[in-house]
C-alpha cells in the first residue's frame, strides 16, 4: 500500500497543491472524469475551511479499504478553535461571515461519507471518503 | 500568475491561462475594474476554460466580479466552464446566479453583442 500523501495548510495557495495532490491520487487510485473535479472540490472547500477559520493544519490523502470497497480517503486536520455547533456549520447557506456558507455541507455532498469530529480549542478532523464504483 | 486582460472593440477578455489561487482570483478583479474604467467598456469576457475547480470561493469572487462590473456598466459573461466541473458546481448547489455563461469565447462575444442576454 502506497504512503500517505500528507499537504501542509498555511495559505491559500496551499489548497491549489492539496487539490492537485487529490487529483493525481485519485487518478491513480482509478477515478475518472468527472469524479476527479468532484474529489479535487471536495478538498478545495475542507482546505478552504482550514485556511479561514484555523490557520493552520493539513489534509492527508490516502487509500482506503472497506467490506470490498476500495477509494480515497481524505482527512483534514486542524489545531484550531473548534467548531460550536457542528449542527448549524453543517448547514447549507449557514457561515460565520466569510464565505457562502457552502463549505463544509457542500464537501459532504459531494463524497460517499463524511465525518466531522471538533473540540472547542483543540481543532476539528473532518474524515471523507469517497469509493469508486464497481461495473 | 497575472491573468492577460486583452482589448476587442468595446469588450475586454480575461483568458486565464493557468490554475488560479485565491491571490489571483482577486487581483484579476481588480484589474478588471480598472481596465473597464480605463477603456470605458461595455462588456467583459472572462474564460475560464482551464479551470480543472470552480469552488465555493472561485464561484463566490466571480459573482462578485460581475456584480461589480455591471454597476460600472460592463456586461460579464463567463464563458469555457468544462462540463465536470459544471457538474460539481452543480452537486455543490453553486450557482451563477445574475452572471452571463456561455459555451466558449465565440458565444460570449456573440451574447454580449446581441446585448448581455437582454
Amino acid at each position: 500500500m502506497e504512503p500517505e500523501i500528507r499537504v501542509v495548510i498555511n495559505t491559500a495557495t496551499d489548497i491549489v497543491t492539496a487539490r492537485h495532490r487529490g487529483r493525481a491520487l485519485a487518478s491513480d487510485l482509478g477515478f475518472n472524469g468527472s469524479e476527479l473535479t468532484i474529489v479535487a472540490t471536495a478538498i478545495s472547500e475542507v482546505a478552504r475551511n482550514i485556511v479561514d477559520h484555523a490557520i493552520q493544519g493539513e489534509i492527508v490523502l490516502g487509500r482506503g479499504q472497506q467490506s470490498g470497497k476500495c477509494g480515497i480517503v481524505i482527512t483534514a486536520r486542524d489545531r484550531g478553535p473548534g467548531i460550536c455547533d457542528v449542527a448549524q456549520a453543517m448547514q447549507y447557506g449557514y457561515s460565520t461571515g466569510k464565505g457562502l456558507g457552502v463549505g463544509l455541507p457542500g464537501a459532504k455532498w459531494l463524497m460517499d461519507e463524511f465525518f466531522i469530529d471538533t473540540k472547542i480549542g483543540e481543532g476539528t478532523t473532518v474524515i471523507m471518503k469517497k469509493w469508486l464504483k464497481r461495473p | 500568475m497575472q491573468v492577460p486582460i486583452l482589448k476587442q472593440g468595446g469588450y475586454l477578455i480575461a483568458s486565464i491561462q493557468s490554475v488560479l489561487t485565491d491571490a489571483d482570483l482577486l487581483c484579476l478583479r481588480d484589474s478588471l475594474a480598472e481596465r473597464v474604467g480605463q477603456f470605458r467598456s461595455r462588456g467583459v469576457i472572462i474564460d475560464v476554460t482551464v479551470l480543472d475547480v470552480i469552488d465555493s470561493f472561485a464561484t463566490r469572487t466571480l459573482r462578485a466580479i460581475a456584480h461589480m462590473l455591471k454597476l460600472l456598466g460592463a456586461e460579464t459573461v463567463i464563458v469555457g466552464i468544462q462540463p465536470d466541473v459544471a457538474f460539481a458546481m452543480v452537486q455543490l448547489g453553486l450557482t451563477l446566479q445574475g452572471v452571463g455563461t456561455a459555451l466558449d469565447l465565440e458565444e460570449g462575444l456573440s451574447y454580449l453583442g446581441d446585448g448581455g442576454g437582454q
